[in-house]
């Protein structure tokens, strides 16, 4: 019985009328992993995680947590589970302390180890010293640490965290993701969601790339970036007018478009190898295109995202075609 | 700022030895009756709570009782039972009625106000009762009720009323009216529920409570009233509770009509408690 997936989803599908949010999502997340799911706005993420909550009916398909079947048996799913969703759910006329408390108390948690808790999580997170103001005067972020606090009263194995850092400096962000971290040190799973590809990269152990309610791409942070190419070349024109010449150059000499930014003049080229870098330079000079600056880097998460989801170039209007195209589907 | 998270501070997680199958295999398929009752009385806590940082609340349940007694008595008091003094014996548990009801329409406003709030969202996450929430409020109401009653009697005794009943009689009258505001909110709590906006249900609310209150033996005597009405009136649930409050305020008296208020109540309380949880459940 060790290895019950703590997710386990089969072509999960939630429609607004005609919209299909959701469609036909599969997924599948190991205990003791942080998973991300990576999508733009309106991607289906926030809908979709409400279906695994029980927060929205399924309308297709089937999901399991730790074994249990979510739409069977909603009550049994809801003790397996800390949700913290994408706007604070805390009640803003009691206390940080009267929230953590409220929350234990309603969980069946005694009173006294309720109020011990609370204590507790308030201290993890910063909290003790507002721990007797009433929510309203919360910051943002105070507000959000108060909100992941109080999915952790009951100690769920499960936790849900729907864009667990928009809205926050980094400095804070950086400390919600150690925050993750020692959850899932502990033995957690978290199942988070993102529009910051960065956050999904230094986070998650695997990710799955959603847009427009499918899942595009699945894999590891590096399994993903590999599959843009090994590392990008990153250059800057003096003069932006020649870009579309450089462009030509690029696509003669590797066949593939380099990506543009047409007012700053900038251009990215993934490469399969780093010494293609040289190759793409020498040409650039026989054709008289100066350039200001030049790095090689590995891809980020960015590049990848564009890629798949082609919305910056206007093309791939079909994800999945999109995917297919770039043999990304290293989803099993 | 001056918050920061402290550093690898041991995390409240660590001491779990639970593997999540175990966490799995003990979780259980319903609520016990216990565990409902536990839920609701926190949730009646929490209004509590919000009811002493909010007093605005009790507004309604405060001038009203004055307002209405005075209003009524002196309006109607002449015309229907000669003087003042001797219309107040019929009226004061008339508007006791009228007041209860009054401040149960707010249950349902606030009720939807309430759900459109962030923190429902965790209460649905929740492994509680789906009648928690609903119930909780109602049971904090019980002090909103308990104010009208008794500042309506006060109001009534400063123009003159001696209840026949004495404190006994008054107290039970007391009672009865917070046990019949408990049972018709479940009527608005039900609207609460169904309604897109708090201003519908304000709008909504208005129109059953209107009747239900006008339309009943609170401020007339039945046999004033033409046959068609004197009907509804007969039935309505609002005239049990305002007949048996007279019985018990003005002659201290368990009468039968104390009984049929009683059962008018359970009656609603069958109806629209189970109307009011399959509606809230149909908002997940
Ligand atoms: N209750 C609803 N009724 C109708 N459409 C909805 C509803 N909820 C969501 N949608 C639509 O479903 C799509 C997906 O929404 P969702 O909130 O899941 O996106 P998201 O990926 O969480 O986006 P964001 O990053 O902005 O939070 C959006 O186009 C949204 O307009
Ligand atoms: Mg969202």
């Amino acid at each position: 019985m060790k290895h019950i997936p703590a997710v386990h989803a089969e072509g999960l599908v939630k429609s607004f009328g005609d919209f299909r949010a959701v469609d036909g999502v599969d997924l599948h997340v190991d205990q003791g992993e942080i998973y991300g799911v990576l999508g733009p706005n309106g991607a289906g993420k926030t809908t979709m995680l409400k279906m695994l909550a029980t927060l929205l009916p399924i309308d297709g398909g089937r999901a399991e947590i730790f074994g249990v079947d979510v739409r069977r048996d909603p009550h049994r799913t809801r003790q397996l589970l800390g949700v913290t969703g994408q706007y604070a759910s805390v009640d803003e006329n009691l206390t940080a302390n009267e929230n953590l408390w409220l929350f234990g108390r309603l969980q069946g948690v005694s009173s006294r180890t309720s109020r011990a808790t609370a204590a507790q999580l308030l201290e993890q997170f910063g909290l003790q010293e507002a721990a007797n103001k009433p929510i309203s005067q919360f910051s943002g972020g105070m507000r959000r640490r108060l909100d992941l606090a109080a999915s952790l009263i009951t100690r769920p194995p499960l936790i849900f965290l729907d864009e667990p850092t928009t809205g926050l400096d980094p400095r804070t962000r950086g400390q919600m993701w150690d925050t993750i971290r020692e959850l899932v040190a502990g033995g957690c799973t978290v199942l988070l969601t993102t529009q910051y590809l960065d956050e999904a990269d230094q986070l998650a152990d695997r990710i799955a790339v959603i847009d427009r309610g499918r899942k595009v791409a699945e894999g590891t942070p590096d399994e993903l970036k590999a599959s843009v190419g090994n590392s990008t070349l990153r250059l800057r024109l003096t003069d932006a007018a020649d870009q579309s010449e450089a462009a030509e150059v690029v696509r003669r000499l590797l066949g593939e478009d380099p990506v543009l930014s047409p007012e700053s003049g900038r251009m990215n080229v993934a490469l399969d190898a780093a010494d293609r870098a040289a190759d793409v330079l020498i040409s650039l000079r026989e054709a008289g295109i100066g350039i200001t600056s030049v790095s090689v880097d590995a891809p980020t998460l960015d590049e990848v995202f564009l890629a798949l989801t082609g919305h910056d170039t206007g093309e791939g209007s079909d994800p999945s075609a999109t995917a297919d195209k770039l043999q990304l589907e290293v989803a099993r | 700022m001056t918050m920061q998270m402290t550093q690898p501070a041991p995390v409240a997680t660590t001491p779990r030895r639970l593997t999540p199958g175990d966490v799995a295999a003990r979780t259980t398929s319903h609520n016990s009756l216990r565990e409902t009752l536990s839920q609701t009385m926190s949730m009646a806590w929490r209004a509590t709570k919000k009811m002493r940082r909010n007093p605005e609340q009790f507004f309604d349940v405060t001038i009203q009782p004055l307002l209405f007694t005075a209003m009524f008595a002196y309006l109607l008091g002449g015309g229907l039972s000669g003087s003042v003094e001797a219309y107040l014996p019929l009226v004061i548990p008339g508007i006791l009625a009228q007041t209860a009801l009054t401040a149960c329409m707010a249950t349902g406003v606030q009720l939807r106000e309430d759900m459109e709030k962030g923190v429902f969202d965790r209460f649905k996450s929740l492994p509680m009762a789906r009648i928690a929430p609903l119930a909780g409020p109602m049971i904090a109401d019980l002090l909103r009720y308990a104010i009208a009653s008794t500042l309506t009697f006060v109001t009534g005794i400063a123009m003159g009323y001696r209840p026949g009943g004495g404190v006994a009689g008054v107290a039970m009258a007391i009672v009865l009216t917070m046990i019949a505001g408990w049972s018709l909110a479940w009527v608005f709590t039900w609207v609460g529920t169904l309604a897109r906006s708090a201003q519908s249900v304000q709008g909504i609310s208005m129109m059953i409570m209107f009747p239900l209150t006008f339309m009943s033996n609170a401020l007339v005597p039945v046999e004033t009233l033409p046959g068609w009405l004197a009907a509804f009136v007969k039935v309505n649930p609002v005239s049990y509770v305002v007949t048996a409050t007279r019985d018990l305020a003005n002659d201290g008296q368990l009468t039968g009509h104390v009984g049929w208020a009683l059962v008018a109540c359970a009656a609603v309380i069958a109806v629209f408690a189970p109307l009011s949880v399959r509606s809230y459940k149909r908002h997940l």
